[in-house]
């Protein structure tokens, strides 16, 4: 009877502790489960959004603010609707905000940068960001400087 | 078909790969007697009682056990009949991890849904009659050769079989055990009006506990008979068995090619080795 | 070539015959769990009695992450992405791979011995005997153990793992706290945690399912128990191995 005790002590408690282990990992590491507390989705329309990815962080003064849901193209403006998911903690952002699209380093992953607006009206659920800039792509740059300095 | 009958067996063949064991074996066993199966190392003695027990299946012949063919049964029937069988292996066979008061519950357990206590009264009877009830909390590995012998015919007999089968109960005792092990073989086929097989190459011990024995060699039953009419038998091989003659029809030599010409040249001997 | 041909068919053979035994498992398993303690057993068995080296392991391989990534990472000045190289790194791959080659050798062998040894001293025999399937009452049971215990043993391995590598990078080489987590929230996602939970469950049931066949197929000697343990941990360790290319293979393309 000793015996059982023990195995049904010893299979109870790692048996928690995997459970505890999963929990751990699906909600420490990933950012998922704050978001889908408590957020709100904004969209933006972009002409180019260089290596922006789903998941890329939103910031605001260099403060991660929210995150990137989802991105599809507009077959008829051929521009990419950027959505934005933000946590409503921030739910005071004004409504001429503009949103660029900006690179961590100078190599490192892009990121939605938010600029804040002058509006007294705030940001809710489903608006549109008007003001954009696209990403900034390399080889666009250097073409222009190219032919600038051919004008010369 | 014979009602005394419990298990017929009929024109047995069956071969290991290209080596035949049996080749024609007839073979009755009679209710209510214990019937040993004797036989040279190697003749397969094991080997038929795994084909009476259905683990095998035969070449050619068949085989009826308790009225039903084997051949006929599908798994669930094979199962049901096994049911019927206690068999008691060389070495025991008890479940490791299990003390012997679980291992003789095991069959019980499985089989049956019954209330703790009746598996308790259950398995201290019998405990009791192969007088081990003291070892109860025993485990397996903490048990003499004998004593793990018994623990397992204490198993084999809490389902109330109606065949007890024993694989080889001697090898390996001391003399107490053995005769322990002796009476039990006959105190349980009477007492309990079962069928007992035992399957050994110990002479002296077979003939004081068997009704009847069969001698097997070479794929077919050699002589059967009483101990008696075997011991007096006239042909050179059962006399060379029952009284252990180190040479005779079973040979000292293993077949070999011709051992002066094997020691004296390189010839074709060495390259038949 | 007569050779080969009949190692092909042999292989085959071995081959489908395990279809066919892993089928049988898979088929006996709900009436298995109606006994829960037969399972519990096992799980204590495969499961329990290997944590403490799968958490002993698990911090080291963590440790060492930290170490490696760390001195890497610096490279690139990159050192902030500490927790999500380790995060992802033992996630996907080091969590699922090491702790299924760990539950091969200290799981895997032991079921192997254990269901060899019973055959090798006629338990197995005897259950027949007794009619008890010896599939549903020995295999099933420790195949489902095994099965059960590796998902949770590889998540706890990760887990500890990522704690190592904070230990390592956080208070020892100065990595900054919130950077280590928040790096590590914003770069892994659903999918990836998803990732390394289907390759501990596939990983289980194959670790499972070859230590119980070898132990369930052992020749019945003293030998035979002590190959059978050995081709545990080697076929294992090639079958995760692979395994773990293909999964991989398929959550890359599949996005």
């Amino acid at each position: 009877m000793q015996q059982t005790k023990t195995v049904e002590i010893g299979t109870g408690a790692f048996v928690a502790l995997g459970f505890a282990a999963l929990f751990f990992l699906a909600t420490q590491t990933t950012s998922i489960q704050r978001f889908e507390e408590g957020s709100y989705d904004v969209t933006a329309r972009f002409d180019n959004i260089g290596g922006l990815k789903e998941r890329s962080p939103v910031a605001m003064a260099g403060v991660r603010i929210g995150r990137v849901e989802s991105i599809v193209f507009d077959k008829d403006r051929y521009e990419a609707i950027v959505t934005l998911r933000i946590d409503s903690r921030y739910d005071t952002l004004p409504e001429d905000s503009d949103a660029s699209i900006l690179t961590a380093g100078l190599l490192g992953s892009q990121y939605v940068g938010l600029q804040p607006g002058g509006s007294d009206v705030f940001l809710g659920d489903g608006d549109r960001l008007e003001f954009t800039q696209s990403a900034i792509v390399l080889e666009n740059l250097i073409g222009k400087f190219l032919v600038n300095s051919g004008e010369d | 078909m014979n009602a005394d009958h419990i298990v017929e067996i009929e024109d047995l063949h069956y071969a290991r790969g290209t080596r035949p064991i049996f080749s024609g074996l007839n073979l009755n066993i009679r209710r209510g007697e214990v019937t040993a199966i004797m036989g040279p190392s190697g003749t397969g003695k094991t080997t038929l009682l795994r084909l009476i027990t259905g683990q095998l299946v035969p070449d050619r012949g068949r085989i009826r056990v308790d009225g039903e063919w084997l051949a006929g049964l599908r798994r669930d029937g094979l199962y049901a009949l096994r049911r019927k069988i206690g068999m008691l292996f060389q070495n025991g066979a008890l479940l490791t991890d299990l003390s012997v008061y679980e291992n003789v519950a095991f069959p019980l357990r499985e089989h049956y849904e019954l209330p703790e206590r009746l598996i308790r009264h259950i398995v201290l009877t019998k405990l009791h009659a192969v007088g081990l009830r003291g070892a109860a909390e025993m485990l397996p590995t903490e048990l003499s050769g004998g004593m793990a012998r018994r623990v397992a015919l204490a198993r084999a007999m809490a389902t109330d079989p109606r065949i007890l089968i024993y694989d080889e109960p001697f090898v390996g005792l001391d003399p107490i055990s053995m005769g322990v092990i002796v009476r039990l073989v006959r105190r349980m086929n009477d007492a309990l009006g079962i069928s007992s097989i035992v399957v050994s190459h110990d002479v002296q011990e077979i003939n004081t506990v068997a009704d009847s024995s069969y001698l097997i060699s070479e794929g077919k039953v050699a002589a059967s008979g009483s101990p008696d009419e075997l011991s007096n038998a006239p042909s050179e091989l059962v006399r060379q068995f029952m009284h252990g003659m180190a040479d005779g029809p079973v040979p000292f030599h293993f077949p070999a090619p011709d051992y002066t010409s094997q020691l004296i040249g390189n010839g074709e001997g060495d390259d038949d080795a | 070539m007569r050779d080969l041909w009949e190692a092909f068919t042999g292989f085959l053979r071995t081959f489908g015959a395990l279809q066919l035994f892993l089928l049988r498992l898979i088929v006996e398993s709900p009436r298995v769990l109606m006994r829960p303690r037969l399972v519990t057993q096992q799980i204590f068995n495969a499961g329990a009695l290997s944590l403490v080296l799968i958490m002993v392991c698990g911090f080291f391989v963590g440790a060492v992450i930290g170490l490696q990534g760390h001195s890497n990472l610096a490279r690139f000045g990159s050192e902030d992405i500490l927790g999500l190289f380790s995060a992802l790194s033992l996630m996907k791959e080091l969590g699922p791979v090491i702790t299924a080659l760990l539950f091969a050798g200290r799981a895997g062998t032991a079921l192997a011995s254990e269901i060899g040894l019973m055959r090798t001293t006629d338990q197995l025999s005897a259950m027949e005997m007794m009619a008890i399937d010896p599939v549903i009452r020995v295999a099933t049971p420790r195949f489902l153990g095994g099965a059960i215990s590796m998902p949770l043993l590889t998540a706890i391995f990760t887990s500890v793992g990522i704690l190592g590598s904070w230990v390592v990078g956080v208070p020892l080489l100065g990595v900054d706290a919130g950077a280590f987590w928040s790096q590590m929230q914003a770069g892994v996602g659903t999918a990836d945690v998803w990732e390394g939970i289907l390759k501990s469950i596939v990983f289980g049931l194959a670790a499972s399912l070859i230590a119980v066949w070898e132990g369930y197929n052992a020749i019945p000697t003293a030998e035979g128990v002590g190959r059978a343990t050995t081709r545990t941990v080697v076929i294992t360790a090639v079958v995760i191995l692979v395994f773990d290319f293909m999964i991989t293979a398929m959550a890359i393309s599949l996005g």
